[in-house]
């Protein structure tokens, strides 16, 4: 694996081996010194065309507790705002020897591009409406870690499926590690053609929440985002929360052991209510340690080993 | 290459080991503050062992733990990714203790010197001993054993294996 661009690049036993070394360093988030030297005098750079809090500074920390000397480059104050190219700013970057680029653009498809200009490791962050395989990789290990092995589990994925890649990521990753999967979203919100998809890949749609939530094992909410409001695609945000929210009332349907996932920023009180988002079985912020535990191991295997 | 000579039997494991374990337990005057780290994958099972033997003759438990190094080798960009492990150190820590680093094969002293470094990230022990079950020369730096089961000269394209009941099904030591 030289790139991860998407989760279809990792075989079964690749993510196996990428969740065994984040076991190993989840202990080091509790050591007093939390610094391994394993990518000592390599260069990451983070570049993030998009606003992000939780990825870029779980991949800034993930990167400087391996040694690895960690740039942040956003959009906002570099020269893209100058009308730079993002061909042009990545060469520019890699020109000054770096190993490993981070990146998350707002175009589907830019990571891959990217890493086909240059010789560094790419990993994708999140490309437009396409993918975002760290956070997939993040979510399962965080339910694996809660409900071993996924094989056969029921996880249930809620809300503005268009546009969400980390939706297309969870899928494809439950999906390869055997999970049963359901999607759920409101008609205006369920991507056009998924049919052939879910067909293909074996997992189910429903409109129906109330019909769903009580058989699953685990719950998935995705942000709505507020940016997409005026699209048209539900009425109001109280239509939105009485159809397809994590409700009080709903809550008290789920299975009081069923894990509740956020991928973080959460709307409370539009697709999330707050007894759900900090009720005993929510696992929003193990999904953060979990993250940087993840991203620590995503990155000593692709930048630690000799290279390919 | 010819075939593999048996070096150490399963008796001949179990003397060293019990032999090292007095070794150890006389070098520290007892079994207080001592704390033995396992380096993977074969140390484990041996300072396992080895603090089986301390306990049966002490009459008192030793905290046993296990330490990887994958992560402070000094090799890492020369060969494939390696898999890490578990570190484990016990509850007690390694602050103040006398840790004693167990492994299987002593050779170019590398896994050691990798291991002082996680080590110091871990704590301050107030001394560091190393035991190793086989001590096959040709070391690339100054570091050397403190109890050893065996010294076994070697050329230097000889291969030792170590081979140990709960990882291997059998205990023994061969070259070849």
């Amino acid at each position: 694996m030289k790139h991860l661009l998407s989760i279809d690049d990792l075989s079964v036993d690749a993510i196996a081996e990428i969740f065994e070394t984040a076991a190993d360093m989840h202990d080091v988030q509790r050591r007093e010194v939390k610094k391994l030297p394993a990518l000592r005098g390599r260069t990451v750079i983070n570049m993030f065309f998009e606003d992000s809090t939780r990825t870029r500074s779980s991949f800034e920390i993930a990167g400087k507790w391996l040694s690895a000397d960690v740039i942040n480059i956003s959009a906002k104050g570099s020269s893209a705002s100058k009308g730079e190219s993002l061909r042009d700013t990545v060469l520019t970057v890699c020109a000054m020897g770096v190993d490993g680029l981070v990146i998350r653009h707002p175009a589907s498809g830019a990571a891959h591009q990217v890493s086909q200009w240059v010789d560094a490791v790419v990993v994708n962050a999140g490309d437009g409406m396409h993918e975002h395989p760290t956070q997939a990789l993040l979510d399962a290990y965080t339910l694996q870690r809660r409900l071993g092995s996924l094989e056969g589990r029921h996880v249930v994925l809620v809300g503005d499926l268009t546009h969400s890649r980390v939706f297309r990521s969870n899928v494809l990753c439950l999906t390869k590690l055997g999970a049963r999967v359901t999607v759920v979203a409101p008609p205006t919100l369920m991507p056009s053609g998924i049919g052939p998809w879910s067909a293909a890949a074996g997992f189910e749609t429903s409109y129906d929440l109330d019909a769903v939530l009580p058989d699953a094992d685990a719950v998935m909410m995705l942000r709505v985002q507020r940016e997409r409001m005026s699209g048209g695609y539900f009425p109001t945000a109280r239509e939105y929360t009485v159809g397809y929210g994590l409700t009080r009332d709903r809550l008290a349907t789920l299975k009081p052991d069923a894990p509740i996932c956020h991928p973080g920023p959460m709307n409370r009180g539009l697709e999330i209510a707050a007894d759900a988002a900090d009720a005993a079985q929510s696992v929003v912020l193990e999904q953060v340690s979990s993250g940087l535990a993840v991203r620590m191991s995503v990155l000593y295997h692709l930048l630690a080993g000799e290279e390919s | 290459m010819a075939d593999p000579r048996i070096v150490l039997d399963s008796g001949d494991v179990a003397r060293a080991l019990t032999r090292i374990s007095h070794e150890i337990l006389e070098r520290n005057k007892g079994a207080d503050d001592l704390v033995l780290l396992g380096l993977h994958t074969r140390g484990v099972p041996l300072a396992r062992r080895i603090g089986e033997r301390i306990a049966s003759v002490e009459g008192t438990a030793v905290a046993v733990g296990e330490l990887d190094v994958t992560m402070y080798r000094d090799d890492l960009r020369t060969q494939p990714t390696r898999r890490s492990h578990k570190t484990e150190i016990p509850p007690g820590g390694i602050d103040g203790k006398v840790v004693v680093l167990v492994d299987d094969v002593l050779f170019s002293g590398r896994t050691i010197r990798a291991a002082l470094d996680a080590l110091a990230d871990l704590g301050r022990p107030s001394a560091v001993r190393l035991a190793v079950l086989v001590d096959r020369g040709h070391r690339e730096l100054p570091i050397r054993a403190d109890h050893v089961g065996k010294n076994l000269p070697s050329a230097r394209s000889e291969r030792v294996s170590v081979r140990l009941a709960e990882v291997d099904d059998l205990d023994e030591v061969t070259i070849a």
